[in-house]
């Protein structure tokens, strides 16, 4: 595989993960959410692989079986045991405003875009243009977080900003270090089981996974 | 040399006369194959027209010039796009004189005509149909510009020619940003032509009807006309879609000698694209009409994503 | 060589102790007893923390564990008081967790798990502190955060509940940009120092900051900054801060307001000092002093309005924390002298101030500031705990709050005169509304529904008598350190 398919398949994978971060962002059933995440988390692993190959890095094939492993078989499987088990899996969220949400998202890539130029100018890796995407990924899924009105699509957004931001250590400098890679997929780990207990104590407080139910912390005075 | 663009010129638009019922006649064919029907064969759609065109016109006490005047509209601004958009060849004498945007522009001059004769006598199902189009217009048209010029700023150019020239000389590779415009130009292809799952081309229900219903007070000629201009506005997406996006084997600048070959290419890329529409119409329920926006919107949004990572991938 | 050694093991302890004990606690369980280890597992660290500390003022600074610990004035100060913190918060813990649980607020599973998220949680801190490594830290600024979010939510009550959420969901995003502000500081170091983990280094980055690109550093700033200033509280970022503070059991308020948020206000220190060496400008510091200057007048403003006591006080460390940022951001030695000594006297204060408010609230069962009333006659060392706590927090001499804050307003006046009026405005307003409310719970008549309790004496005396005793006169060898401290981050 030569620099430039590498190249070519690197932003083809930008573009789809991208693509899918949008997805998400209109998608309104929970389980097509999922698989949306599901598929991101996917060509992010392939794409770390990739990249591992091409600018020899041996140590991002750890990160993309980590991400394999992590988001792609994992995170999923426990988000449809808790969807399972709470007996949401028929919840269709009413999403407000899809066009402008979808608006928004263009220009946060825009400003993606203008924020990361000048690392692009200074960088010389193969890579280094996807980092643009990969802070609007990021952005998307902050979008998403704000958008959202139901735990677990918050919680899939949450998700989403950190898949974004294991793809701009990618794109900016070949990943980080080992050691800071496996000390952020373990907060991953932790942080799924503290929202997998969230979901319990939030279903049985609240009867529903709706966060708009949780208004009582207004200041009131 | 001038005999070779004025022969070229006139055979591309024999060929879309000639060609599009007949491709029209192959979708319907296909999709009554995959539906498990007997087909009524290739060549219905030319049986149809030529029922239409022996049948007298029977107009409404109070039509007025517009509604006679928009058929020929129709037809004849499908015929001067199809002198545009090269079909078989790049060396299209018209061609430096009109680029993809005029070809859309066309497309809303038959649109808006067509909109105003559904009004023009003053039926429920005329102002219905007309309503729903021009919805439809307002949000499939800047996202077909869009994705043009995405596939434009791709080929640094917005004459179909040219753009047909540089990506046959320059070869294939894979972009994200003609993938993004790809998709969405299908999604608003679908919308334009009134296909499924926008509209659907072979019902008069009223609750559902777009496009019949605009022109559901037409008879005779002047139907035959509007129908055999929808088939070839079916025939000319097809062939932008080809020449924006994989026009290998079209004739280039200068080369009388591979029109036949071109012509077979042609017919090849025409049959696979009508398998394609088939598997979309099949596999898509018609959506409600409140849905169009919704899907206009995904098309705006691949289209602008198409642009967007122009500008950041390529 | 031995004195290596002697450093190392010093911070094995210091870090080992909290992390074994976590796992311990988790494993006894809620026997008798527990909470007695969980006091003595705070002690050793504290003592560990000392011990470092001495080895620390005897020889400078020094790097430890094959460079991936870095210990110099500035964090070691911090590690020490984290760790005294958490030992008197541990020992206030004992008796009011024991009587949250007679009170039936909690079972017994959740005391084990409170147990040893409480050390968890330490060793977050600490580790945070001492690491060497920017991405490591931010690592640990996260697991100090997952570690802590359930014991907001402890009560399980649907406001706890809520306010556990929001400082899950909102920290999560603003600490998901520190990471991306860390990417690009690894990606500026990497074209310097090459690529490897020892790029992330902070004392290898200091050593070049000189060098690193000026435009990325700026750009990964706004990040870290957005990032770390959501955990320090900064408004407009300050959101998640008051609900999480006052929802949880009062112990971890004491904590989180007295030792978290210094922390994250480290961690931004810490990337400051790299971008002002880059850029060599002072746009880290303005920035800096504008999210400063913002959160004191919006969080003085906001205490005006507050009915429930611990959401007030929570509010007062978001003033409190603006103070310090603000006094980091003006940068000079006076300036960063009062803001480390703001960050110990405000961390000793409030926390003494969240033990009686504790206390308040059990007697009355509520945290509503309407109806808690004589204390003064009810229980002395709540009420004058309250009320002495109060007038250091608002910086009233001889309180050690009052010379920081005077440190800092002399500074301001000689380096920026014009922030001056806000900066006094914004304590003018915080002294208001906290002397008025608290003075109206302390005096009066003992209510009816008042509950006789014995209240934890030490910790807050102790306390007390540190932050008084700071402000009559700061003793020579702290004097020293943080002048150091103040050498480190000129």
């Amino acid at each position: 595989m030569d620099m430039m398919t590498a190249a070519h398949i690197n932003s083809l994978l930008a573009a789809m993960v991208l693509l899918t971060a949008f997805g998400m962002l209109v998608q309104k059933r929970i389980y097509g959410l999922i698989h949306l995440f599901t598929w991101q988390g996917l060509f992010l692993s392939l794409n770390t692989a990739v990249v591992g190959y091409v600018a020899s890095q041996h140590h991002l094939y750890i990160s993309s079986v980590l991400t394999l492993a992590l988001k792609v078989i994992a995170l999923p499987y426990i988000l449809h045991v808790l969807i399972h088990r709470l007996k949401i899996h028929k919840e269709v969220e009413t999403v407000v405003n899809i066009p402008t949400t979808m608006l928004i998202g263009l220009a946060l890539v825009v400003l993606s875009y203008h924020l990361t130029s000048p690392i692009r100018e200074l960088s010389t890796l193969i890579t280094r243009s996807t980092l643009a995407i990969a802070l609007a990924t990021v952005m998307i899924g902050l979008l998403m977080m704000i958008t959202r009105r139901h735990a677990v699509t918050q919680i899939i957004g949450f998700l989403a900003m950190e898949n974004g931001l294991f793809f701009a250590a990618t794109s900016a400098t070949y990943g980080m270090p080992l050691v800071v890679e496996l000390g952020v997929a373990l907060d991953m780990l932790i942080a799924a089981f503290i929202f997998g207990i969230f979901f319990f104590h939030i279903h049985t407080t609240f009867d529903s996974l709706d966060v708009e139910q949780m208004a009582r912390l207004k200041e009131d005075e | 040399m001038s005999f070779y663009y004025l022969f070229v010129e006139l055979l591309q638009v024999v060929l879309l006369l000639a060609l599009a019922p007949v491709f029209l006649g192959w979708v319907r064919m296909v999709k009554c194959w995959a539906q498990g029907r007997t087909s009524a064969g290739l060549f219905q759609p030319y049986r149809d027209l030529a029922k239409l065109f022996a049948k007298e016109v029977l107009l409404a006490e109070n039509a007025s010039w517009i509604f006679r005047f928009t058929p020929y509209l129709v037809f004849g601004t499908a015929v001067l796009a199809g002198a545009i958009v090269p079909i078989i060849t790049v060396d299209l004498p018209l061609s430096p004189s009109a680029d993809v945007i005029v070809i859309i522009g066309l497309f809303a001059i038959a649109r808006f005509f067509t909109a105003l004769a559904g009004m023009d006598i003053g039926t429920a199902f005329g102002g219905m149909g007309s309503s729903r189009e021009m919805m439809i217009a307002s949000l499939a048209e800047p996202a077909m510009l869009m994705a043009i010029f995405t596939v434009s700023l791709a080929n640094k150019s917005t004459s179909l020619s040219q753009i047909v020239q540089v990506i046959c000389t320059t070869g294939a590779s894979i972009k994200p940003s003609l993938a993004f415009a790809l998709l969405a130009f299908v999604l608003i292809a679908l919308a334009e032509t009134g296909r499924v799952p926008v509209d659907n081309p072979a019902t008069h229900l009223e609750l559902t009807m777009i496009h019949e219903a605009m022109i559901l007070e037409y008879s005779g000629r002047h139907l035959a006309l509007i129908e055999w201009a929808s088939a070839m506005k079916l025939f000319l997406f097809v062939s932008i879609g080809i020449a924006a996006f994989a026009p290998w084997g079209i004739a280039l600048a200068n080369e009388m000698l591979s029109l036949p070959l071109a012509l077979l290419f042609l017919v090849l890329k025409f049959a696979v694209a009508g398998v394609g529409i088939v598997l979309i119409e099949t596999g898509l329920a018609k959506m409600r009409i409140f849905r169009v926006p919704e899907f206009l919107g995904a098309a705006f949004m691949l289209a602008t994503l198409g642009m967007l990572s122009f500008f950041i991938l390529d | 060589m031995t004195a290596m050694v002697n450093t190392s093991t010093m911070l094995l302890i210091l870090l080992g102790v909290p992390l074994v004990g976590s796992a311990i606690l988790a494993m006894v369980g809620d026997r008798k007893g527990a909470a007695e280890l969980n006091i003595g597992a705070s002690l050793a660290t504290f003592v560990a923390g000392i011990g470092l500390a001495i080895e620390v003022y005897a020889q400078g600074p020094m790097l430890a564990g094959g460079k991936f610990f870095f210990v110099d004035a500035f964090n070691v100060y911090l590690a020490v008081l984290t760790s005294f913190v958490s030992m008197t918060t541990a020992i206030f813990s004992r008796r009011y967790m024991e009587r949250e649980r007679e009170h039936g607020r909690i079972g017994y599973r959740r005391m084990r798990f409170y147990h040893a998220m409480y050390q968890l949680f330490i060793f977050a801190m600490l580790l945070c502190l001492l690491t060497n490594n920017v991405g490591v830290l931010w690592i640990a600024m996260e697991l100090a955060t997952l570690s802590t979010v359930l014991l907001v939510s402890l009560y399980r009550t649907p406001t706890a509940i809520e306010a556990a959420w929001k400082y899950f969901i909102l920290c999560g995003v603003g600490i998901a940009q520190a990471l991306f502000g860390t990417v690009l500081l690894y990606f500026a170091a990497e074209r310097v120092l090459g690529a490897g983990g020892d790029s992330l280094l902070w004392t290898n980055l200091n050593a070049v900051s000189g060098s690193l690109e000026p435009t990325v550093l700026s750009l990964a700033f706004v990040f870290l900054m957005v990032g770390y200033g959501t955990k320090v509280g900064l408004v407009p970022l300050h959101n998640w801060l008051p609900d999480a503070h006052s929802e949880g059991p009062t112990p971890i308020s004491a904590v989180l307001s007295g030792l978290l948020l210094n922390i994250a206000l480290y961690a931004l220190v810490r990337c400051k000092v790299l971008v002002d060496g880059s850029t060599g400008t002072h746009r880290a510091g303005d920035i800096m002093m504008g999210f400063g200057i913002l959160s004191i007048l919006v969080a003085a403003f906001s205490l005006l309005r507050q009915k429930d006591i611990k959401r007030m006080f929570s509010y007062s460390s978001i003033e409190h924390m603006g103070i310090a940022t603000f006094a980091f951001g003006l940068g000079g030695p006076l300036a960063t002298f009062g803001a480390l000594l703001h960050m110990l006297v405000h961390s000793l204060a409030k926390s003494a101030i969240f033990f009686t408010v504790g206390h308040a609230s059990q007697m009355h069962w509520t945290q509503e500031m309407d109806r808690i009333r004589g204390l003064f006659k009810g229980n002395p060392l709540v009420g004058w705990g309250l009320m002495l706590g109060a007038l250091a927090i608002v910086g009233m001499p001889p309180f050690g709050i009052f010379t920081s804050e005077f440190l800092i307003l002399t500074a301001t006046m000689k380096q920026s005169p014009l922030l001056t009026p806000f900066l006094l405005l914004g304590l003018a307003v915080a002294f208001a509304a906290i002397i008025r409310r608290v003075q109206s719970m302390v005096s009066g008549e003992i209510p009816q529904h008042q509950v006789r309790m014995k209240a934890a004496h030490v910790p807050v005396l102790l306390h007390m008598v540190l932050v008084l005793a700071i402000g009559l006169y700061i003793p020579d060898v702290l004097h020293q350190w943080f002048r150091t401290a103040v050498e480190l981050l000129k």
